[in-house]
């Protein structure tokens, strides 16, 4: 074990994992809280997706991801290259759109015409209008990767302590200088809040005000099929891949704003929103409407109001670090993680540009926002009592 | 001002519903047969659904009982099946005469009630599927009565044709009459093998024996007192060594418990494994009812009050799906009267004067002796296993994957590290949980989504770490509850509103613009006519 005042880490989902293993990789004393279990959450709930153009982690991202597999001493299935698939030629200008930025940031993309996006995935119609072949992100197994993270931390000497949870962090002189959980109080010398939708919560514990929306969102997957050289395949509305296993696990659509009680995440259930994606994966791969859907499930992420992450060293308490990716987590977290562990040890990262990604941005935002975006639970109930009242 | 809707979230979208329903009845065995035909005759429009007869695929896939490829051709005429379903179940005729609407060889796939996640949902929905195609329908009422299904325990060569479940040999001869085997060994000499080797000899089939791992006297097997039904072989601690044949199943070799070596052949082409039945569960985990442990009724059953009424409002259990226990495996007659008696609750709920009905006897509370027999089933076999016993088929988990929790085989599989890692470790960072255990090892991940492993499963985690059975939580359950081709769960049906706000994740144009630059003033506009609006109507 690590000698020393550690750095605690609310939070065992993919970003916070990260954050402790870099700081591990440093030799800084680390210790990780989380209310459950690692990776149960949205962590181990996404698409496995790991190509994020927009990012400014995005070239770390790419740099970090054929590396981990070897870093974490776990497998993580990670997959390099992604192909888009355009069903429609509406959908080629979009995927076209989205290519060019990572093209402006010298990542290569190939131009498939129906035959050769074919050969590479060939459960298209004969109808599709095209695809790309992306040389650069790719695709891993959350599930997997979550645990390699926390598994490698304990190698290193780091604590993973699980089904804890956090009720208070002590304050003193502009620091934060011990977590309270309900399992007892752990000293601390810096705090990173990584706690995905509760990061609102247990920032306000500070009395630091995060402004995130938790919403629910869902997914579903399919018996094993051969596999395809580059299981990165997807388009027509729906992010996803083919697993390493062959299974084929498919996202999209309609999300849900809900809200946070308490502590919990409350269960995350399917709607019959998992016939849309059926029906878009159909459309997209006409020849393997025979095999069958085994499963599905949904997820609980958060969104800050313009999308973007919170990454941010704040000034007071000078040695608590906000994370919260807004709801794109998982593939950017080997890249996140060393930022944020950067954010720690030197205060600045020294690899990307996060100005864009602090909190301060949101200073002045109105109380309603949520409201005003639209961001908040709604149910057929009240409206229907709305319309009746007048 | 009102406040905006988020046009690409699930706010005022609809689902296309096909049709209301003031009571549907899940189930077409003794218990739900029973609940429709009382609630009819109370005055309700009643639904009935049933799966039976299902697609020959499914039989394939041990959907919904483990059928062990032992059915004959004549199953995938399917409307044949349905007249065999018909003349097998007289009560049906009962029931059309009752004026309930019943539909066979429909799939109960996904349950959709209003909660914290799903404030958005304007009523309690229901999924259906046939073969073609699957739809929604909405209900006041819903009775579930899914019945039971097989206990799958392994033993060496469990995964091969030819081994099947008392369920799903009961199917097979008395329900689809195209059962394709013709000497068989029971394996479980309680009231279930007892209840199989008498239907099968009813039937005109050959029973090679009854093997049983425990040795009398057994408080679940009492009746059996030494014999067989008419004079049938009965080997008492007794495991299975293997399964013999090179192709075809042409036997088992079975073996004394206290002497593995003094093993013997017995001639057979069918075993039916018969040692235990599990209430069928999974659409109440859907539908967000509370779920508890209880050994003495087989496992996880849903928490009902004395009429039936599960903790969510509207919906009700009766039958198998509540317990399974000796008394009803013997007595069909159990069933159905707790259907009538849950009949009569929602029929009351719903307004209609309906006098209440008896409850049900008491159970004998045997917790202890049925866990017990199913962890010495699972034992013997593991330890009169000397290679690995396979735990899941689909995934090909074995036991040592299993506790050793490695990964799958198309991973590398790095032994220093993972040697380091097993369920003891595991167990030492938190309590054993069964979920995270198919995460790492994918047991019960496969097209059968766990029916022939989740118990086995759990038994063994339980054991490895000196743990009661119900300690290890119920490994959750999702839609589709019944595996669909991605061409019948799909929504032909979708409004235009959903596909018009189709967007792949949030619609925020922030996240998918260059994050090291500030959000331009005009984002929503390049958002929209970059990325938006996949789907032209």
């Amino acid at each position: 074990m690590s000698a020393g005042t550690p750095v605690v880490v609310i939070g065992g989902g993919a970003t916070g994992l990260s954050t402790a293993w870099w700081l591990r990789r440093e030799g800084v004393p680390v210790t990780v809280i989380e209310k459950g279990i690692v990776g149960w959450e949205a962590s181990g709930r996404n698409g496995g997706g790991a190509t994020h153009p927009s990012s400014p982690l995005f070239r770390e991202e790419q740099r970090l991801w054929p590396m981990m597999d070897e870093l974490l001493g776990y497998p993580t299935e990670h997959q390099p290259k992604r192909i888009r698939i355009a069903v429609t030629p509406v959908q080629l200008v979009h995927a076209e759109h989205t290519a060019e930025l990572a093209e402006r940031q010298g990542f290569p993309v190939e131009r498939l015409d129906p035959k050769a996006l074919h050969e590479l995935v060939p459960w298209v119609g004969d109808d599709v209008a095209g695809g790309l072949l992306l040389h650069y992100g790719g695709h891993a197994n959350p599930q997997r990767t979550a645990q390699a993270y926390a598994w490698a931390i304990q190698d290193l000497g780091g604590t993973i302590l699980q089904h804890t949870t956090v009720t208070g962090i002590r304050v003193q002189a502009g620091r934060a200088v011990a977590v309270e959980t309900d399992q007892g109080t752990i000293g601390c010398d810096a705090v990173v809040v990584a706690a995905g939708p509760h990061t609102a919560r247990i920032a306000a514990m500070m009395g630091i005000e995060v402004p995130v929306a938790p919403a629910r969102a869902e997914i579903l997957v399919t018996e094993p099929v051969p596999l395809i050289r580059h299981g990165g395949a997807d388009g027509n509305g729906l992010y996803g891949r083919q697993t390493l296993r062959g299974n084929l696990a498919y996202g999209g659509g309609p999300h849900e704003w809900i809200e946070l009680a308490d502590a919990r995440t409350p269960r995350p259930v399917n709607s019959p929103v998992v016939r849309s994606l059926a029906r878009r994966l159909t459309e997209m791969f006409p020849r393997l409407g025979h095999v069958r859907v085994i499963r599905s499930w949904a997820g609980v992420i958060e969104n800050t109001p313009d999308g973007r992450p919170i990454l941010d060293r704040l000034e007071d308490p000078s040695n608590v670090v906000i994370a919260t990716m807004s709801s794109v987590g998982f593939g950017l977290s080997p890249a996140s993680g060393h930022a944020l562990a950067q954010l720690v040890t030197r205060g600045r990262c020294d690899f990307a540009d996060l100005t864009w990604l602090r909190l301060g941005r949101f200073r002045g935002l109105a109380a309603d926002w949520r409201e005003q975006a639209g961001w908040v639970p709604w149910s057929a109930a009240d409206n229907v009592t709305m319309v009746s009242t007048g | 001002m009102p406040y905006p809707i988020d046009p690409t979230s699930l706010a005022g979208k609809e689902f296309p519903v096909t049709e209301h329903v003031p009571l549907l009845v899940l189930g077409g065995g003794p218990a739900g047969l029973a609940a429709a035909i009382e609630a009819a005759r109370c005055g309700l429009r009643v639904v009935l659904v049933d799966e039976h007869p299902v697609a020959s695929a499914l039989i394939g896939l041990d959907v919904p009982f483990m059928f062990g490829e032992r059915l004959d051709p004549a199953v995938q005429n399917k409307a044949r099946m349905t007249e065999r379903v018909v003349a097998a179940r007289p009560e049906l005729e009962e029931a059309f005469e009752a004026g309930v609407d019943v539909r066979l060889g429909v799939y109960a796939w996904g349950g959709f009630v209003t909660g914290a996640t799903s404030r958005t949902l304007p009523h309690p929905l229901l999924g259906l599927a046939d073969e073609e195609r699957s739809w929604l329908v909405s209900f006041d009422r819903l009775i579930v009565a899914a019945g039971a299904r097989d206990l799958a325990l392994a033993f060496p060569g469990w995964d091969r044709p030819g081994v099947m479940g008392a369920r799903g040999a009961d199917a097979a001869i008395r329900l689809y009459q195209a059962f394709a085997g013709r000497r068989l060994v029971v394996l479980g000499a309680g009231t279930l093998g007892r209840n199989v080797a008498l239907a099968a000899q009813a039937a005109g089939l050959e029973i090679a024996g009854i093997v049983d791992v425990a040795t009398l006297p057994l408080p679940l097997r009492e009746g059996a007192g030494g014999r067989g039904p008419r004079d049938i072989p009965l080997y008492l601690g007794h495991a299975v060594r293997t399964t013999l044949g090179a192709m075809d199943l042409e036997g088992v070799r079975i073996a004394p418990l206290a002497d593995l070596d003094a093993a013997f052949d017995i001639a057979c082409d069918t075993v039916v494994c018969a040692v235990d039945l599990v209430p069928n569960v999974e659409i109440f985990d859907l539908l967000g009812c509370a779920i508890i442990w209880r050994a003495q009724q087989g496992g996880f059953v849903p928490s009902i009050d004395a009429d039936g009424r599960t903790l969510v409002p509207g919906i009700y259990a009766a039958g198998d799906c509540t317990g399974v226990t000796d008394a009803a495996i013997a007595d069909p007659g159990l069933a159905a009267a707790a259907g009538r008696r849950v009949a009569r609750a929602a029929a009351r709920d719903a307004g209609i004067k309906a006098e209440a009905l008896p409850p049900a006897p008491p159970i004998p509370d045997r917790a202890s002796d049925r866990d017990a027999i199913r962890r010495q089933w699972l034992a013997s076999h593991v330890d009169a296993t000397r290679a690995d016993l396979m735990i899941c088929r689909c995934e090909e988990v074995g036991v040592r994957d299993l506790l050793g929790v490695r990964p799958p085989r198309y991973l590398p599989y790095n032994g220093e590290k993972f040697a380091a890692r097993d369920l003891r470790t595991l167990a030492a960072d938190g309590p054993v949980n069964q979920d995270q255990v198919k995460r790492l090892t994918r047991a019960g991940m496969g097209a059968c989504q766990g029916r022939r492993c989740r118990e086995q499963v759990q038994l063994l985690l339980a054991m490895q770490g000196n743990q009661t059975t119900g300690s290890i939580s119920l490994p959750s359950y999702r839609a589709p509850l019944r595996p669909l081709p991605l061409n019948v769960l799909s929504a032909h049906d979708e409004t235009k509103q959903m596909r018009d706000n189709w967007v792949v994740w949030f619609g925020i144009p922030g996240q998918w613009l260059p994050q090291w630059e500030p959000l331009p003033d005009d984002a929503d506009m390049v958002y929209e006519s970059r990325v938006l609006r996949d789907f032209e109507t």
